[in-house]
């Protein structure tokens, strides 16, 4: 190791972190990758974040040109100044219909999100606070959901219950509030032997009131960013049921029916049929993992070495 | 305590006998609870069975004629004694009928089980060798080109699902280059034969085991980075040993512990996976008759596949607990 940067060459002292052998790291890769896995991140989630919403709901509503607008001498045509992301095989605007498909995605995904947070914060904090024997079934009945595959779970309920839109959310509803309820549980589980619920217990506030007014609050947060982590597992969810035909309605085009549709149109070579949607829905994961991985990282400080992502 | 006595080997045994008993006890309520909710789930739907039985004709079939068949399938009875009936005939063997494949449920799954298994076992190699090759030279040179390649590629690959992968495949496969087919088992009329399959499986398989890599690689990336910086690989740093032998025989030993739990929970996506990429290259399998069964409201086919992959699941995580403790004796184990 020829040239240390100032950062590793210095010294251990007082309460910093000992100094560690710098392996084969390159020197400075380490600093600049750090800021990354900081502030930078979250910035980029939330920026890339707020354009795909902001796309999503200006794009069909500036656009004028109705999504489902069908030009039969526009059939499947390459992406070009007219239409920037190509034409489908009825001659849609697949700008216009991608970005109004991401539009429906995300709002199924909220709604599944709002579903699950509900679900896993109510059913988390009720174990976390009755202990014991209780606690142990309700987790137990946690693991019995999570043994299901979320997917095939969620292709029985939206088979059962018919193709509708509030099938699908159901469907994805059902299944994820299991990450949020483990979430919300321990952190009661935490939360329950500090001094100030000890406090209001000793101040004579009831079970329902400690729950509601001390610990309720408190697991917001938690609750919250987990629910915001569920939506890309809610975006793809109902990607994956729509592609399979088992999803939304075909007029309430989503992503996933717009990639279902794509499958014909692939093998005449109409490549930008898929291309352009499946990179809204990974560019969606992508801002919302920057967003999750700024978290984690707060939250849970690991080795400086498995951070620098 | 006589257990102290024991040889060490024997003790081991012991443990891992108390394991896979007790994580087998828990298995047996987990997958009634899943059975009875799916039956549950079934029961209380808008959907009514009487509709399957008929078809269309139940438009024509007089009231009579609807009252009689619900009769005689018991649907009058009450759900809890359709439940216990439905259970009693799971514990006998008898799966009951499929109505989209128009078979028994058994010999629905017999028939497509192995090309399910085939094509997950080639997948689930094929992911495990890249992400253990991409994973470690990302680590060993961790800054370098490749780290930085092999970390975005992975990230991108965690938010595109694996159908879009498929369709990708098939785009490059069907139309651009044509030297692998994109579809079925066999070419169209010809008999499975091991080179026609050898053939067709490619592509689904790479498509499933390049969907699962991401969280793979990054794992082995991370835990090899984490292992880098222990102790013991310092030390053999220290004696001088050369890089290779510290890293391959030392550090990623360690490294691969979790790895193997990794990999035995990550089954529901493989599963989830499975159903998407069999559907996409019309391989018939068990997980694309999961697809043909709910499209058709097939309950006893759905409720049997997804009883099935209940029990694989919970059986994957018990080996990958079993594989810890074989492979690492400083593990306890403990339910």
């Amino acid at each position: 190791m020829a040239e240390l940067t100032a950062r590793e060459a210095r010294p251990a002292v007082g309460n910093e972190e000992p100094w560690r052998p710098a392996g084969r790291r390159r020197p400075g890769t380490l600093r600049a990758r750090a800021s990354w896995t900081g502030r930078g991140r979250l910035v980029a989630g939330l920026v890339g974040l707020v354009v795909l919403v902001l796309g999503a709901v200006l794009i069909p509503w500036l656009g004028g040109l109705d999504q489902g607008a069908v030009d039969y001498t526009a059939v499947r045509q390459p992406p070009s100044l007219a239409h920037p992301f190509g034409t489908d095989a009825v001659g849609r605007d697949l700008f216009l219909r991608s970005f109004a498909g991401l539009g429906v995605s995300l709002t199924v995904a909220a709604s599944c999100a709002v579903i699950s947070t509900v679900i896993g914060t109510l059913y988390g904090a009720l174990s976390g606070l009755l202990g014991g024997w209780p606690d142990r079934i309700l987790m137990r009945a946690v693991d019995g959901v999570n043994a299901v595959p979320h997917l095939l779970l969620g292709i029985v309920i939206v088979a059962l219950y018919h193709g509708s839109v509030l099938a699908v959310i159901a469907s994805i509803g059902l299944t994820h509030w299991t990450t949020v309820a483990r979430v919300v549980r321990s952190e009661v589980l935490s939360l329950r032997s500090r001094p100030f619920v000890d406090a209001a217990i000793s101040g004579g506030a009831s079970r329902r009131r400690v729950l509601g007014r001390h610990l309720l609050p408190a697991v917001v947060p938690p609750a919250v960013l987990s629910s915001v982590l569920i939506l890309p597992h809610a975006v793809w969810h109902e990607t994956a049921l729509s592609f399979l035909g088992l999803g939304l309605p075909p007029h309430l085009a989503s992503l996933g029916n717009i990639l279902a549709e794509g499958r014909q149109a692939v093998l005449l070579g109409s490549w930008w049929i898929v291309v352009f949607p499946s990179a809204l829905l990974a560019a969606t994961t992508l801002a919302v993992a920057g967003i999750a991985a700024w978290w984690r990282d707060r939250t849970r400080p690991r080795r400086r070495s498995e951070l620098a992502l | 305590m006589t257990t102290a006595l024991e040889a060490p080997s024997r003790r081991r045994d012991r443990e891992i006998g108390i394991l896979v008993a007790w994580r087998l006890g828990v298995a047996v309520p987990v997958v009634a609870v899943v059975a009875t909710g799916v039956f549950l789930l079934a029961a209380w739907s808008p959907f009514d069975p009487i509709y399957q039985y008929f078809g269309v004709g139940v438009f024509s079939a007089g009231d009579a004629a609807v009252e009689n068949a619900r009769q005689q399938l018991g649907l009058n009875d009450s759900v809890w004694t359709q439940l216990g009936r439905w259970a009693g005939g799971l514990l006998s063997g008898d799966l009951g009928q499929s109505l989209s494949f128009r078979q028994p449920v058994g010999t629905v799954i017999a028939q497509r089980l192995p090309w399910t298994l085939l094509l997950v076992t080639v997948g689930l190699a094929v992911s495990v060798v890249l992400s253990l090759v991409a994973g470690v030279v990302a680590a060993w040179r961790q800054g370098g080109w490749v780290d930085r390649a092999v970390t975005a590629v992975g990230h991108t690959l965690e938010g595109l699902p694996p159908f879009v992968l498929a369709l990708g495949a098939i785009a490059v496969f069907a139309v651009a280059w044509p030297v692998l087919p994109v579809a079925g088992l066999t070419d169209a009329g010809a008999a499975p034969t091991v080179d026609q399959v050898a053939r067709h499986v490619v592509l689904p398989a790479v498509v499933l085991g390049i969907s699962q890599m991401p969280w793979l690689v990054l794992h082995v990336r991370s835990s090899l980075l984490g292992a880098l910086d222990e102790d013991h690989v310092t030390g053999a740093r220290a004696r001088g040993l050369p890089e290779r032998t510290v890293v391959l025989r030392h550090a990623l030993p360690t490294a691969l512990l979790p790895f193997v739990t990794v990999l035995g929970n990550r089954l529901p996506e493989v599963v989830t996976g499975a159903v998407l990429v069999e559907t996409v290259f019309s391989w018939p399998g068990i997980a694309a008759a999961v697809v043909t069964a709910a499209l058709s409201v097939d309950f006893p086919l759905l409720a049997a596949l997804t009883l099935l992959t209940t029990a694989a699941v919970l059986l994957g995580a018990l080996l990958a607990d079993v594989a810890v403790l074989v492979l690492d004796p400083r593990v306890t184990a403990d339910g």
